[in-house]
């Protein structure tokens, strides 16, 4: 066997390096779902009757509703009734500081690389930590407060401050939109909240971890950010989770809502667990992330890598509203081992003089599945409408694939489309290229690699794409020598 | 039924003029043409039914009655050729009046020894084994309008490099139309041989006099062989009267270079075929392409490139500038054959459109049997863009100027490659000359 | 610096170089010459350690080391490099950055401190002007989007800042117009020194015109079948490669 090929072995036979499970009493409601469990969750969480109202609606909408099929990803059928929508640690800390989070917790993050307390010093990072469905540590409240910026878990904000989450929950990805969203907004157990008021700039990236723990407990969170006219701010979400030999559902909503010249960048990096190498185990990731450029002269940022997840299946989209608003979507997405992805984005041109721009990057290794799914559309109305793609595909290996669907919709005529494609391999020839300079084949695969996503990498925040490339190595490198 | 009448229509004037042609010349080319002319009169006229002819009818081609242009017309003077020239010094010239070699308004000398630069019509008499092994070769007569020019095939020019040569000077091979009382047909005829390990440059270009209605039917194939280096440019002038259908058929061997970049100006309806064969390992094409189209023009372009061996690689980049009610196409196959690993192919095509009537279809074909390749393609279709014309004018240029200075941006990529000096000069004055001007569009 | 003694190598299963013998110094150019398909390229391939090219027999002595028995990262850093024939493109990572990283992981296989991101530019630029590179093609991806001329250009570019012992040159030449041929010949024999030996492998004698060889090796059906000055070079230009095919010299006889 030679080098190449070793090396391409390696990366699908790594194993998930974050595979761990923390032992943390939870509060688990019984598998199953009726109205009667959707009551539970929102009596746990003493929430308002007009969301009680808004869940079971949601509730009643996806009974009437059938599993979409229309995607690229494979599975065998989810039992709906076998899953637990309601998980919480027992032992409920006091949120003053990160000195009181529950000792077990804060090993599992330090195990991640990523010690809560480090980051509040080096980075300056507010983390809202998501563990289990229910916030257990919220940093620089403080100084978030005195800038008027909102940053809390989503239960937290029903109850301090119910009019915002009324006004804005369901605007952008309403609770009838497709089977996944509709289930999430009825059972939804947690998530993240944020409202940048007028004017203000967030000085610090806010961040959530979330981390699947508990288990057959499916992970149900939503997440609102509100950027009021003229607020800016940067959102980091990134998720690993423990080994685990059943299929775990991750249905998660994020709503984005910018209001005139405000900016939201929403950044992910995705690690779940993606299943043994047979496919064995793994999490199914179907998310509805959607923005709404409402005013004049916002712009959404989506950048993701997605390296986790037996099945990814999410197309973080923008609505282009406000005339001159701006929607970006960079991702990287690989599947190595079993792992299938689905993924993609929607621009939605509707204002005058809207610009999108979409790059993605596939990258398929093992028997991987890649599958970019894009849709521009400008409307009638969207008068000078700009849109840029750009999808490129990497292969590693000849028992991957990677298959490309560009959808346009162009209703008008003054509207300026660019679509770029291309498919490459990840050759012997690159590699040894790269050895006859003198270079080692670990650095050849990692320079190739990182060359690749160099475009996407770049619009992550500086930290992040230092960890998004690390993680990247980790995914394919394996063990290299 | 109806599809097969329709067919026939239009092909009578051609097969009566077809005793026109000598009837003499060496046996195989009077079989090729009696062959090429039944296959045209079988296939007839191509219709917007057939999937390669879909945005661009031929039916004012079909309507007219073009009869075979005189072979001797009166009054081409070395004047008229003025404006389709370029450069005086190291370029060989030899024209064609209506697809004939001019003899007076040529000039051949100053080639390297054995460098045969003539008119094929008398290669044809002197040694027709020598031109049998190419001619006609690779352009076949699948095509309707290529087996009609091989129906009447009796000479064109011929441009032979002996393995080795490196000719320095650019070759301007220039075909002129000059009707006559009523609309006229030539079908100009170019074979470009280069040997193994030499280089050649060639020109053709395609002009009209007078503003008579004709009809330029055209037909080039180039043979690259192992190692040459051959730049090709095309340019397309004719009169707003004429009508060009052309095809360049293109074989590549291993490590053939090949350039070829056609520039289309004139016409009102004119469509190029280029078929490019990548038959050698380690073989690169590059084709590249500009045209313009304003009133009610139409120029389509249909680009094939084969690759059929391992580690080729082609480029193309295409644009085009669009205006008033003008319509271009573009259609550009890659086939990457299951023998062709390693291929790199990129294909870039745009399209500027000055106006809302403006029309471009463009179709990017991929067809890759190969799994170790890389192939590129891009298509984008826009408008001049406001933020770059606003901030022309803030800095105090006029809409009109601001709007040139774009236009020319746009097309200098393409001119900007082309490697003869004088031709490109002339082209960049010429293309200025012919923009819709002054903010009127 | 360099003998290879009755080297076999095999590709595909198929043996392609049956029992060659060359021997070359330091400061020689020894031009590889012979009709397709006679080994030229599988010499240059497994002399720099190309995984599809099997030695199933012979030894290559590089500098007193067992070169075969190294990995191919580990030539380049003795001091080995390949020009190769068709330069491969790796998309994203720019051409200055990518040479960084060879020059560098050479300079510490050497024990040589690693060059910061100003000494590297200098050096860089000098040898981008011997090339006549643009300095667009030094932020641009490793060879992606080069023409087959700028590719060429780009390897001996490589071969500049790398300064190896042994340089070999596998097809530079081809598909290369006569201007190209040119700049590349000019950049190799800006590099031609007492301490550094040459191999050009080449179909054709044009190139030999600009970097004049000290010997020329004619190879056929896998052997090394006549040597010669610069003269033969010529003869062969003249003859073509079918005369040598009862020639009575050589490894044949």
């Amino acid at each position: 066997m030679t080098t190449a090929q070793k090396t391409i072995e390696d990366l699908a036979n790594r194993e998930y390096k974050y595979g761990f499970f923390t032992d943390v009493e939870a509060d688990t409601v019984a598998p199953g779902l009726d109205e009667d469990v959707i009551r539970l969750i929102s009596a746990k969480k003493e929430e308002p009757e007009w969301l009680l109202e808004w869940r079971l609606k949601a509730y009643r909408a996806w009974l009437g509703m059938t599993e979409p099929t229309w995607h690229n990803v494979h599975y065998p059928p989810i039992d709906y009734q076998a899953i637990s929508y309601y998980s919480a640690p027992k032992k409920k800390p006091v949120l003053n500081s990160l000195d009181e989070v529950d000792p077990e917790v804060r090993s599992t993050f330090a195990k991640l690389g990523i010690p809560l307390e480090e980051q509040k010093l080096l980075a300056g990072v507010a983390v809202d930590a998501v563990f289990d469905s229910v916030s257990v540590a919220t940093t620089f409240r403080v100084k978030l407060a005195s800038l008027g910026i909102i940053f809390c878990s989503f239960s937290e904000a029903v109850r301090e401050h119910p009019d915002l989450v009324r006004e804005y929950l369901g605007s952008v990805v309403p609770y009838s939109d497709n089977f996944f969203a509709a289930l999430n907004a009825a059972v939804f157990s947690d998530g993240s909240f944020a409202y940048i008021p007028k004017g203000v700039r967030c000085p610090m990236e806010l961040s959530t971890y979330f981390r699947i723990n508990a288990m057959n407990t499916g992970q149900f969170e939503r997440t609102l950010i509100v950027a009021a006219e003229g607020a800016s701010v940067s959102y980091l979400e990134g998720c690993t989770a423990p080994m685990r030999d059943e299929n775990q559902l991750h249905a998660a909503v994020v709503e984005l809502v910018a209001m005139d010249d405000a900016t939201i960048k929403y950044s992910t990096i995705q690690n779940w667990y993606p299943g043994d190498k047979d496919g064995k185990g793994g999490i199914y990731n179907f998310v509805t992330k959607r923005g709404k450029c409402q005013g004049r002269n916002s712009k959404i940022t989506w950048t993701q890598v997605e390296t986790g997840s037996a099945i990814t299946w999410k197309y973080p989209s923008c609505l282009l509203i406000g005339d001159n608003s701006v929607g970006e979507f960079y991702s990287v997405a690989t599947t190595n081992g079993r792992q299938q992805a689905d993924t993609g984005t929607k621009m939605i041109h509707i204002g005058r003089n809207t610009k999108s721009t979409i790059v993605s990057k596939g990258i398929s290794a093992g028997h991987g599945q890649n599958t970019y799914r894009g849709l521009v559309r400008v409307g009638k109305k969207a008068q000078g409408a700009r849109n840029y793609s750009q999808c490129d595909s990497l292969l590693i290996g000849d028992k991957c694939g990677a298959h490309t669907f560009p959808y346009l919709d162009i209703k008008n005529t003054s509207a300026k489309v660019e679509h770029e494609a291309s498919t490459s391999k990840i050759g012997e020839d690159q590699i040894f290229y790269c050895r006859q300079r003198g270079l080692s084949t670990e650095d050849a695969v990692n320079l190739i690699v990182s060359g690749f996503c160099k475009e996407v990498f770049r619009e992550l925040p500086m930290e992040f794409a230092v960890e998004a490339q690390k993680l990247l190595s980790v995914s394919l490198e394996g063990s290299v020598g | 039924m109806t599809q097969l009448v329709e067919k026939v229509i239009g092909t009578e004037p051609y097969l009566a003029d077809v005793n026109r042609v000598r009837p003499d010349g060496p046996v195989w080319l009077r079989k090729t043409r009696a062959r090429a002319l039944a296959r045209f009169s079988d296939l007839g006229f191509p219709t917007t039914r057939e999937e390669d002819w879909r945005f661009t009818s031929v039916a004012p081609i079909v309507q007219r009655p073009f009869r075979l242009a005189p072979a001797d017309p009166a009054g081409v003077a070395a004047a008229d050729l003025a404006p389709a020239l370029f450069g005086d010094e190291g370029v060989v010239r030899l024209v064609f009046v209506n697809g004939r070699y001019a003899a007076a308004l040529s000039d051949v000398s100053g080639l390297p020894p054995g460098v045969e630069v003539g008119d094929l019509g008398a290669a044809l008499a002197s040694r027709p084994e020598a031109v049998e092994q190419h001619l006609t070769r690779l352009a076949g007569c699948a095509q309707a309008f290529t087996a009609l020019n091989t129906a009447f095939l009796e000479g064109g020019a011929l441009v032979v490099v002996p393995a080795g040569v490196v000719v320095e000077q650019a070759i301007h091979l220039l075909f002129v139309s000059a009707p006559g009382n009523g609309p006229t047909v030539s079908h100009p005829r170019v074979l470009v041989v280069a040997g193994e390990n030499s280089q050649v440059r060639v020109v053709e270009s395609y002009a009209g006099v007078g503003d008579g209605e004709y009809f330029t039917n055209a037909v080039t194939e180039v043979v690259a062989g192992p190692n040459a280096v051959v730049d090709h440019y095309k340019v397309q002038r004719e009169q707003a009267g004429g009508f060009h259908v052309g095809s360049l058929h293109v074989a590549l061997a291993r490590s053939a270079n090949v350039t070829s970049c056609a520039i289309a100006l004139g016409a009102a309806l004119s469509r190029n075929d280029i078929v490019a064969v990548l038959g050698g390992e380690g073989a690169e094409c590059t084709l590249n392409g500009l045209y313009l189209v304003d009133g009610t023009r139409l120029v389509d372009t249909h680009t094939t490139i084969d690759h059929t061996q391992p580690h080729c690689d082609s480029h193309e980049v295409y644009k085009g500038i669009l205006s008033g009610r003008g319509q271009g196409v573009f259609n550009g196959k890659i086939i990457v054959r299951p023998d062709a690993q390693k291929t790199d192919a990129k294909q870039t095509n745009r399209a500027l459109l000055l106006s809302d009537e403006a029309q471009i279809n463009t179709k990017p074909q991929l067809e890759i049997f190969a799994d170790d390749v890389k192939c590129t393609h891009g298509a984008a279709v826009g408008q001049l863009d406001d933020d770059a014309i606003f901030y022309l004018r803030s800095r105090g240029l006029d809409l009109a100027q601001a709007r040139t200075l774009l236009i020319q941006a746009f097309a200098g990529d393409i001119l900007g490659r082309i490697r003869i000096e004088p031709l490109r000069e002339r082209l960049e004055a010429e293309m200025l000359k012919q923009l819709p001007g002054n903010g009127t569009v | 610096m360099l003998e290879i003694t009755d080297l076999k190598v095999q590709a595909a299963g198929n043996e392609i170089l049956h029992g060659l013998n060359l021997s070359v110094k330091a400061g020689e150019v020894h031009a590889i010459m012979g009709p397709n398909g006679s080994g030229k390229s599988t010499l240059a391939r497994a002399l720099s350690g190309h995984p599809e090219y099997q030695v199933t027999a012979g030894a290559v002595r590089y500098l007193g080391e067992d070169l075969l028995a190294m990995a191919p990262e580990d030539r380049a850093r003795a001091g080995v490099f390949m020009a190769f024939q068709y330069p491969v493109e790796i998309a994203g990572v720019n051409n200055s950055y990518f040479l960084k990283a060879a020059l560098n992981a050479l300079r510490k296989h050497r024990g040589e401190p690693e060059l910061d991101a100003m000494e590297f530019m200098t050096l860089v630029r000098e040898k981008a002007k011997l090339l006549e590179l643009d300095a667009s093609m030094l932020n641009r991806p490793v060879n992606e989007g080069f023409s087959g001329g700028e590719k060429k250009r780009n390897e001996i570019f490589h071969m500049a800042v790398l300064e190896p012992k042994l340089a070999i040159l596998d097809e530079t030449d081809s598909g290369l117009d006569i201007d190209a041929l040119k700049i590349v010949a000019h950049g190799v024999n800006a590099l031609r020194s007492p301490d550094r030996a040459i191999i050009v492998v080449t179909h054709y004698q044009r190139l030999l015109n600009y970097i004049v060889p000290d010997f020329v090796h004619v190879l056929s059906d896998g052997r090394i079948v006549k040597s010669g000055g610069k003269e033969l070079a010529l003869e062969l230009e003249d003859k073509g490669y079918g005369w040598l095919e009862g020639e009575p010299t050589g490894a044949k006889a």
